[in-house]
């Protein structure tokens, strides 16, 4: 930290503050915080000296020019501020300086000591490192010597850092300066302006660090709150990217999906996005993620702002996700708050303070375009980046969903898309008479998704996702997804059909060929059979032409030489 | 409000009369303008509540703990404890006139 050593600081206490001042007030030095009326101021001073009593042990010591010290107790006593019991324990001295106009009169030179004894004997009857001036301007309208008042104001101030006690001192704004009257010009040590202004119907705090002499601070307006815990700083930013990164990876509840992502779904304690229209199923998506992560056993929060978490149970219930057992569980809680109950810095605290309460591991906002009404992307994308910053700081995985209109993507692209790690886009297909949801991975950070576009189908099953067709019109979404799916059905049935019949006629066709054979084979052995006979048949009859020559040569009384005459015989 | 009785207490010139005004002077010390109106106040009572009064003067450096009592910011203060309702005189006390009206001694309008 930049300074640290250099100027001592007194923290103080208040969430978010001592980030941005990096330590808190300084130490020892007067502080100014001045801001309208019913700006917070008193209750900033309260806090600075009842958390330096509790915490710190630093004793204060208020001095109050507006307030009674009983009326203080009781406007502090619903944060859970015991003043009466700190001034018992010796912690906090309340002295309550009025000045009735209409029961003084001046005449001559005076000077305020009378302030100084009372104050220095407080801060010396507790040993007080703490001073708090509850609207010194005050004096103001009690006396009519300004001269004298500013050079006591003057002397106060110089007297306070003498003493070493930090101050605060708060002031009422004035038209052009600061304070009304220019207090700003005594305290220049630090100086805190506090600010509320109403937007769209709803009040937003805003704290800004003007001046903080010998340090650096953060400079921006950071929104606070004043709820039943006090008050808290947000501050707009983290103070250094230093998140964690962790290599876990959990499942988006949807199977489909997954498998874009390359079959494991989301890193941990990254941030996704889940743009759409109306009606594309961004609460659906965003339910699913919170289903599998109750089923996990994670812890979770749904932060609705649409929806009443009953709807949103009775909702779900109608595409087969129970959020209700998780909630009886207690694994799941639900928080429901239309955008218009309080400004969007109460939304963030509010969330803020559950997220330390809850701890989940799994966060769902839905959807936060509500909570800028007028669509103030700058207001949305602050938002983000505080919530990312935020969910990422305790590791836990947050999935926003974004209601913007086809013309708000390129500008949406832009305010946050470079805030979450993972984007998803939801969009209605209209073709053909009707309307389908097409789903698709814009981007995610550190690991390969796939650049498909899926038909996005909400079943009573939950979330599915089909591979979608690619026509020559384009992507093939519903019915003709279907026809295509049938033409493609009925293509293969005709190929099959006529696979059939080849093989049936190549089949046929063996068969005659093989009966054509069988009969050649017959032919053919009958011609040997044929043969043989043939062959028989004349060596019979050479041998009866033989004999009956003999006989007949014996009959004539011939003697012939049977082997000469042989060949001769055949010829008979 | 609680009236400290407790202080330095300058006894009244004649005490047998009975005392209309009980007054209380703070002051831090013994600077010059305490003083100085510590004189003046002598001064106006002499010339105009005489007998008729009774003044304590409270020093806040020793008794710091009264000032919150009678809600003392400025120094020097006069109070008109009594009669009722209290009034405070702020300042050196250097213009009698104002002293007189502040103490309710002579009414705003008229003149002696």
């Amino acid at each position: 930290m930049p300074n640290a050593q250099v100027l001592p600081k007194s923290p103080t206490g208040i969430a978010g503050l001592d980030e941005i001042t990096f330590g808190g007030l300084p130490a020892g030095r007067p502080t100014l915080v001045c801001g309208g009326a019913g700006c917070g101021k008193t209750l900033f001073g309260i806090e600075f000296l009842v958390h330096g009593a509790l915490e710190f042990n630093e004793p204060g010591v208020c001095i109050s020019f507006e307030e009674t010290a009983r009326d203080l107790a009781v406007n502090v006593a619903s944060l859970g501020f015991d003043l009466e019991k700190l001034q018992k324990s010796k912690k906090l001295v309340i002295d309550h300086i009025y000045i009735d106009r209409s029961e003084i009169a001046e005449t001559g030179e005076y000077d305020l000591e009378g302030l100084f004894i009372r104050l220095a004997s407080a801060i010396d009857a507790i040993g007080a490192k703490r001073v708090l001036l509850d609207t010194p301007e005050a004096l103001f309208g009690g006396l009519s010597n300004a001269g004298v008042l500013r050079s006591e104001f003057r002397r106060l101030f110089a007297w306070l850092k003498n003493k070493g006690v930090t101050a605060v001192i708060t002031g009422e704004r004035g038209e052009r300066t600061l304070t009304r009257h220019g207090l700003e010009e005594y305290v220049s040590d630090c100086v805190i302006l506090l600010d509320h202004r109403v937007q769209n119907d709803a009040v937003t705090r805003r704290l800004r660090v003007l001046k903080y002499r010998g340090s650096t601070h953060g400079t921006s307006e950071y929104p606070f709150l004043i709820d039943e815990k006090g008050i808290s700083v947000l501050p707009v930013t983290s103070l250094a990217l230093s998140h964690v990164a962790p290599l876990e990876r959990i499942s988006s509840g949807i199977a489909e999906l997954d498998q874009m992502f390359g079959g494991q779904g989301y890193y941990r304690g990254s941030s996704i996005l889940v743009t759409g229209t109306a009606g594309t199923g961004k609460t659906s998506v965003g339910s699913q993620f919170l289903d599998a992560a109750c089923r996990r056993g994670e812890r979770a929060i749904f932060f609705a702002f649409e929806e009443s978490p009953g709807q949103i149970v009775r909702n779900m219930r109608s595409i087969g996700i129970d959020l209700g057992r998780w909630v009886k569980k207690g694994l799941l809680h639900i928080e429901s708050a239309r955008p218009s109950a309080f400004g969007l810095e109460m939304h963030l605290v509010r969330m803020h303070h559950l997220l330390a309460e809850h701890d989940p591991q799994v966060v769902v906002l839905d959807p936060i375009s509500a909570l800028a009404p007028g669509g103030s992307q700058h207001d949305i994308s602050s938002l983000v980046l505080r919530t990312v910053d935020f969910l990422k700081s305790r590791g836990a995985t947050g999935l926003f969903t974004h209601l913007s209109d086809l013309d708000d993507l390129q500008s949406t692209s832009l305010s946050i898309s470079s805030l979450v790690d993972t984007w998803i886009l939801l969009r209605n297909v209209e073709v053909n008479g009707e309307r389908n949801r097409v789903l698709y991975v814009l981007k995610s950070r550190g690991m390969a998704h796939s650049n498909q576009i899926r038909e996005f189908l909400l079943t009573d099953r939950g979330v599915k996702l089909r591979d979608v067709y690619v026509g020559p019109g384009g992507v093939l979404t519903g019915s003709a997804r279907l026809a295509r799916e049938a033409e493609v059905q009925r293509d293969e049935s005709a190929r099959q059909r006529a696979a059939k019949q080849r093989e049936l006629a190549a089949r046929s066709s063996l068969q005659s060929l093989d009966a054509k054979i069988a009969a050649l084979q017959a032919e053919r052995e009958s011609c040997h059979a044929e043969l043989a006979q043939t062959a028989e048949d004349d060596a019979a009859l050479q041998e009866i032409t033989r004999n009956d020559r003999a006989q007949m040569q014996r009959s004539r009384g011939v003697v012939v030489d049977v082997k000469e005459q042989r060949p001769n015989g055949r010829k008979l | 409000m609680k009236a400290p009785r407790v202080s330095k207490t300058k006894p009244a010139p004649h005490r047998t009369a009975p005392r209309k005004y009980d007054l209380r002077l703070y002051v831090a010390g013994q600077t010059p303008r305490s003083l100085q109106a510590l004189s003046n106040l002598k001064r106006i009572c002499e010339e105009h509540l005489a007998g008729n009064y009774r003044v304590e003067i409270i020093d806040l450096l020793e008794k710091p703990q009264l000032a919150a009592g009678d809600q003392i910011l400025a120094i020097p203060t006069l109070v008109r404890a009594i009669p009722r309702p209290a009034r405070k005189i702020i300042g050196d006390l250097s213009n009698t006139e104002r002293v007189l009206v502040g103490l309710d001694v002579r009414p705003a309008q008229r003149t002696q």
